[in-house]
């Protein structure tokens, strides 16, 4: 009898807490966006596809069903560790290096104008539409846009694309004074 | 606010926490009066000295400008003009050393002095009061001023606030070490800056003005206490002497109290700050009308000689200013811009004074000490006793150096001022406010980014939208053309229109001509060859022109057919993806069946022939149509057909050389040939074949041979067709042989060619249903290749034989549409 | 010309660390000073021994961690040792000296990578660590030199603490040994006897050992870390906040639960003037690792650690609880500074 009685105390309590869990779950739910788009919020946008996959988007899905987080050399290391936080995978090392790899450079597209003869290649491969121009007239970079994705060097026919790194300005610049010493005893 | 402003005309002080007292040495400077200095080789005037952007540069290399002339003009907001410190030329307009701590170059203007040093026009306005307080903030604007004391902030920005001003702190602090320039111009000019300090009140009619002096200046606060005297708004409040009691925030909670919100501007408070330099280069350029052209730069440093307050034009480099208080560098040399908690390092002394510098330092190691190695964090927490905005500067520490910028600013990372005085008090020497900045710049560069990649992302998601609507919509278009076309063919089919027969061929030719130019426009994968397709269409509607002539169809006509033409035309404009290319061929084809059997109908003069032609349109068509396997058989029907058909011609045909038919003959031979290589089914062929030789043996003799002759080239040319549709695999051979085969056909065709519309029309129309046989995108590409061979070939062979040019196009025209 | 670039501020106050930690070994000099006085030249070769072990263990950790031995010149380790050493009963063993200092130094210190690293206070985990493992030796004080039976000399002490046995062939227990036979221990330990055999405090006062001096020495040893202490405070090497907090706290706790129940307690100033609290007060909540850096984080702490020595000296096992209090706030240390962050400027409370 007092078997029974404990038991079904035990019971009874463990339904109460139970519903006390199942309501807080259901009261305080917090809505967060799918996985996909907070990988996407990760990544870099460049749209490049070096990855593998026709842009950032698919690229975050495959990420969600479960591809590796190594895979997007724009991003770099910081990329590669913000998402296996995210994904709770292991930091992996960008795919086809060995190690650290240094932090990528920021690049843009740049036009050679001169010899551009407006084949309008580039303009259908950028992924974000930064390339201006008209069939056989002068194509040009905005600089603003581009992402540096490597994207319209390899179809223009003339090889008058290229890319070079962001300059540094005063505006942009990082405090990267090289004589603070930065051996710690 | 009435009652605060009570306790501060009491004479009430706050206190803010933290601070440090690092050792003042202002005795170096501030004994001897404000210097004049001779005139520099060259100044150097960096088109941004403020915070905000450049304004547009309006003078040219070799320009003369007088002193005082505006080198750049304000267009938009938060800019503000630089001024030619003195008269000479402009020699260079050039990215230099800038003054900024990176020592990168920024667009600078470069003057050579004439050293007559003559002023530009003035307009002072010593009674500015009458003028309107945009006409006054415009001139201060005009005159470029911005905020001396180190932020450099456009002062004409912030004194258009238009929020309620109570409190004017004028700040004559000067908290760091070293610097005495302030000190000077107060002891000097405390009636000018006074007079200044009336034209920010006259803007923004505060209810008080407080001017706040380091109790370490006893000097400059009886000069300005006596400047003051009788002005009953004005307060001269001596505050204690701590650094950084001069910080813009810390002083209004020395004076007030009260705390500038984080991220807000003190005027939320109802308080604005602006400093003695400022105020003094307002009297200046207002009441006397000179823009900021020079301040006062403080020269000091143990490797100084005579270390003295000195009035520097802006744009003067450094290295003049030292040499002439004869400076003594040291092996390792180090010479700071601004004060020695808050100033930066030179790269180099060819950087000129801004009009944020008030101080040029260059100490000795002693006084100075170079940093040394950097120790570990003991946690003594010193820092955090010394930060006025009360953070905790170990723990911004900890987060920076890790780079996990979201804990540091938790930590309020983005509050620090960067007074340096927890770097200062810090046993250890661990540079925190670098770490501090470099953890600010990158998360301001990370924002941008990520700013960035979000546009990024939209404007790919824009783009991909944009291609699946362009491709809707090609569908859509496509769509609506066939239906248009289906209606307009039931009504042209009710029209009695009387048209020669020619008119039905003028129109297939133009149907034929006018395909390339859709493939063209619509087909990527064969636009470079389109293009060529294209100019040689033009050509090729000169020759089919004169055929049109020769024809003698009328204008009205040809106007009817053009515009058949074009509604054809409008169907394959939609064809872009292989998707949409099967079935926008099927319905070209029917819409070409459709014109064609119209074309023979409305044709009464040629009836038969017409007939004759639609038909074998319609079977080539079939065989467009037709995949491989099944060829054959269609071949044998086809065949079937045309004989029937070339006999019905013949009968109607007018009498003509005999002899072409022979050649004909030969010619169909040739094709043949080149078809034999192909895998078309070779029995199939032969069969072909011998039933064409009896046809054509029979036509031969029975009817003229004109009518024969087009009915032959018209097998031939679908030979052709049979052949561009044979698989991509056998093609290479099989085109050799076709052009062969055609190179033959050509040069005989050209000496039947000349009177023979009907011919042209012929093989124009036979060569239209070329275009059909693209339901497979993979042969698509390969006869684009064909098609280009081709060209060239037939390209020289244009040159050489004139006769062949119309015939040879028309059928270039066809391959080229593939 | 190369130009030295550096980052702002340019000048520096001109107290590295280990300045600041030569100026708390200063400090502790008068209290030393004192002890040696009252438990003879013991306490010296104590100090000695540890310092001398937290040497030479700091130097072989910064030589298996790669890192330059000359980081011994920051005195941490010196630091280290002299607070162990001056905890340590004047003639305990000398190997209790080394195995605690070592104890400090490796597992309490580099092992948790160093100097501003560690979790927990050096010396008094090494402490701890001594008191656990060797309870008696760890609770072996002399009770004033001028109170032992048997005259003990500076010689016989280091021949007590390297072989156990005086020149006489005396023992330590013997030495403990008072003039009316009974054994001594701390004041604290004397009252905590007496109050497990159910007697009053103000009975326990009575005894001989209270009547001849016997707090005396203690006081003034406490009285002269206190005036180490102050000289910090006024060099502004350690902030006010954990010592005041730490004493007042102390004392107010005791003194209210005095008034409450008086024969059960001792009082307030018993309580602040005796054991380790001053030395506690002054050099071991201070010390700037392992304490809370926050203003509001400092006074919590000492309140932490305060209440922690009040409860163990008078329910817990052992008579003095400074070690264990301090070892437990340490723990404490990083939530709190979590939640005392301080209002920034600009920012609304909260």
């Amino acid at each position: 009898m007092i078997l029974l009685y404990s038991l079904l105390a035990l019971g009874i309590i463990a339904l109460i807490f139970g519903a006390i869990l199942g309501y807080a779950n259901i009261r305080f739910k917090v809505e967060s966006d799918p996985l996909v788009d907070q990988i996407d919020e990760i990544l870099p946008q460049t749209q490049c596809g070096q990855c593998g996959y026709p842009g950032c988007k698919p690229y975050a899905e495959a990420i969600a069903n479960g591809d590796d987080i190594n895979k997007c050399p724009p991003g770099g290391d910081a990329t590669i560790k913000k998402l296996a936080d995210l994904t709770g995978k292991e930091v992996k090392p960008l795919a086809g290096t060995e190690g650290e790899v240094a932090e990528p450079v920021k690049k843009v597209a740049y036009i050679r104008e001169a010899e551009c003869i407006g084949c309008t290649k580039c303009i259908q491969a950028c992924p974000v539409d930064a390339i201006v121009g008209a069939a056989k007239h002068m194509h040009t970079v905005i600089t603003d846009e581009c992402t540096g994705c490597d994207l319209c060097v390899e179809p223009c026919p003339v090889d008058c694309i290229d890319m070079i790194p962001v300059a540094t300005k005063p505006e942009n610049w990082r405090w990267q004074l090289n004589a603070i010493p930065v051996k710690q005893l | 606010m009435d009652s605060l402003i009570e306790k501060i005309k009491s004479g009430y002080l706050w206190d803010f926490p933290g601070g440090v007292f690092p050792p003042e040495r202002k005795k170096l400077s501030n004994h001897s009066p404000i210097k004049q200095l001779p005139l520099a080789d060259e100044y150097i005037i960096p088109v941004k000295q403020h915070i905000g952007h450049p304004a547009n540069i309006v003078v040219q290399i070799g320009d003369s400008v007088l002193k005082g002339q505006a080198l750049t003009q304000v267009q938009g907001p938060m800019e503000l003009p630089v001024h030619a410190p003195t008269s000479g030329e402009i020699i260079a307009i050039e990215p230099r050393i800038s003054a900024h701590p990176s020592g990168l170059e920024e667009l600078a203007i470069v003057l050579k002095p004439d050293s007559l040093d003559n002023w530009c026009e003035k307009s002072p306005t010593p009674n500015y009061f009458t003028l309107s307080k945009v006409e006054l903030l415009d001139k201060l604007k005009q005159a470029g001023i911005s905020g001396l004391g180190g932020a450099s902030f456009p002062t004409y920005v912030k004194q258009s606030n238009s929020q309620p001003i109570e409190l004017l702190i004028i700040n004559g602090v000067e908290c760091e070490p070293y610097i005495t320039a302030d000190d000077m111009l107060m002891r000097e000019h405390a009636n000018e800056i006074v007079s200044g300090i009336e034209i920010f009140t006259h803007l923004l009619q505060p209810k008080l003005v407080v001017i706040a002096i380091e109790n370490n200046k006893p000097e400059a606060i009886a000069a300005i206490e006596a400047a003051c005297s009788g002005k009953t708004k004005f307060v001269v409040r001596a505050i204690p002497t701590k650094y950084p009691a001069g910080g813009e925030k810390q002083l209004i909670q020395v004076i007030t109290g009260q705390e500038v919100p984080s991220r807000g501007i003190t005027a939320d408070l109802g308080i604005i700050s602006q400093n003695i330099g400022t105020a003094y280069a307002a009297y200046k350029a207002i009441v006397q009308g000179e823009p900021l052209i020079e301040r006062v730069v403080t020269v000091t440093g143990e490797q100084v000689n005579s270390a003295q307050n000195v009035w520097a034009r802006i744009g003067t480099p450094v290295q003049f200013l030292l040499d002439n208080q004869g400076y003594k560098p040291l092996k390792k040399p180090r010479v700071i811009m601004g004060g020695p908690m808050m100033g930066f390092a030179l790269h180099s002394l060819a950087t000129p004074v801004a009009k944020m510098t008030n101080c040029i330092l260059a100490p000795s190691d002693k006084a100075l000490p170079a940093p040394e190695n950097e120790q570990a964090c003991i946690r003594c927490g010193y820092c955090a006793d010394a930060c006025p905005a009360s953070l905790l500067p170990q723990q911004l520490y900890w987060h920076s150096k890790a780079k996990e910028y979201d804990k540091a600013q938790d930590y309020k990372l983005f509050d620090c001022i960067e007074c340096g005085a927890c770097a200062y008090v810090c046993p250890s020497e661990i540079p925190l406010v670098q770490y501090y900045r470099i953890a600010k710049a990158d998360i301001k560069t990370e924002q941008l980014e990520h700013e960035k990649a979000e546009k990024a992302k939209e404007r790919f998601n824009a783009r991909n939208e944009r291609l699946e609507r362009e491709k809707q919509e090609r569908l859509d278009k496509h769509q609506q053309a066939a239906e248009s076309r289906k209606k307009a063919m039931a009504k042209d089919q009710g029209a009695q229109d009387k048209v020669a027969a020619a008119l039905a061929r003028v129109q297939a030719k133009k149907q034929a001509k006018e395909t390339p130019e859709q493939q063209e426009t619509t087909n990527k994968t064969a636009q470079n060859v389109a293009d060529s397709a294209v100019s040689q269409d033009t050509s090729a509607k000169a020759t089919a022109a004169a055929a049109i002539a020769r024809a003698k169809a009328k204008k009205a006509a040809q106007a009817k057919a053009e515009q058949l033409a074009k509604d054809t035309d409008k169907t394959p404009t939609t064809e872009d993806s292989a998707q949409a290319k099967a079935k926008a061929i099927a319905e070209k084809i029917k819409a070409k069946r459709q014109a064609e059997a119209q074309a023979g109908s409305d044709a009464p003069a040629e009836p038969d022939n017409a007939a004759v032609k639609t038909e074998s349109d319609n079977k080539d068509t079939e065989q467009g149509l037709t995949p491989a396997q099944i060829k054959a058989k269609a071949i044998a029907e086809k065949i079937k057909a045309k004989r029937q058909a070339e006999t019905q011609a013949g009968s109607d045909a007018p009498a003509e050389a005999d002899t072409v038919a022979g050649k004909t003959e030969s010619d169909n031979k040739d094709t043949e040939q080149g078809l034999t290589p192909a895998q078309i089914k070779a029995k199939a062929i032969a069969d072909k074949i011998k039933a064409k030789r009896q046809a054509e043996a029979q036509t031969g003799s029975d009817v003229p041979a004109d009518p024969d002759n087009a009915a032959g080239k018209t097998e031939s040319d679908n030979k052709d067709t049979e052949q561009s549709l044979t698989p991509a695999q056998i093609k290479a051979k099989a085109i050799a042989d076709k052009i062969k085969a055609k190179r033959q056909a050509e040069a005989q065709a050209g000496s039947n060619e000349q009177a023979e519309p009907e011919n042209l029309a012929n093989q124009t129309e036979t060569a239209s249903p070329k275009n059909e046989p693209e339901p497979s995108a993979a042969t698509d590409v390969k006869s684009t290749e064909t098609a280009e061979n081709e060209l060239t070939e037939a390209e020289i062979r244009q040159q050489r034989v004139k006769a062949a040019i119309a015939k040879a196009k028309a059928k270039k025209q066809a391959l080229g549409d593939k | 010309m190369n130009f030295k670039v550096s980052s702002s501020p340019h000048n520096r106050i001109k107290r590295k660390t280990s300045d600041v930690m030569l100026a708390v070994i200063l400090a502790c000099i008068p209290g030393i000073l004192a002890q040696v006085w009252y438990f003879g030249i013991g306490v010296l070769v104590q100090i000695a021994l540890a310092i001398t072990a937290a040497l030479l263990t700091e130097i072989i950790c910064l030589r298996q961690r790669n890192r330059s031995f000359m980081q011994i010149k920051d005195n941490s380790a010196l630091l280290t040792g002299l607070l162990l050493g001056i905890c340590l009963p004047p003639l305990a063993p000398w190997w209790i000296a080394v195995i605690g200092a070592c104890f400090a130094i490796v597992i309490a210190k580099q092992i948790y990578g160093g100097l501003g690293q560690n979790l927990f206070n050096p010396a008094m985990a090494g402490y701890v660590v001594l008191l656990v493992s060797f309870p008696l030796a760890m609770t072996l004080w002399l009770p004033p030199l001028n109170l032992i039976e048997y005259s003990l000399s500076a010689w016989d002490m280091i021949l007590v603490i390297f072989t156990g046995y005086s020149d006489q062939g005396y023992s330590l227990a013997q030495f403990r040994t008072s003039l009316d036979g009974i054994t001594m221990a701390t004041p604290l330990d004397a009252i905590k006897t007496g109050l497990s055999n159910q007697q009053t405090y103000q009975e326990i006062l009575q005894q001989n050992i209270f009547n001849h001096d016997f707090g005396i020495g203690w006081m003034q040893v406490n009285l002269a870390y206190l005036l180490g202490g102050l000289w910090l405070l006024q060099r502004k090497i350690i902030n006010w906040r954990i010592p005041l907090t730490f004493i007042a706290s102390l004392f107010l706790l005791s003194g209210i639960c005095y008034l409450a129940s008086p024969q059960s307690i001792a009082d307030p100033l018993m309580q602040i003037t005796s054991g380790a609290t001053m030395f506690a007060a002054f050099f071991i909540l201070t010390d700037p690792v392992t304490a809370s850096t926050t203003p509001k984080g400092r006074i919590i702490y000492a309140l932490l650690v305060a209440s922690l020595v009040f409860v163990i000296r008078n329910w817990g096992g052992y008579p003095e609880a400074v070690a264990f209090a301090v070892l437990l706030a340490n723990m404490c240390v990083p939530l709190i500074d979590y939640y005392t962050k301080p209002r920034t400027y600009g920012h609304v409370k909260g």
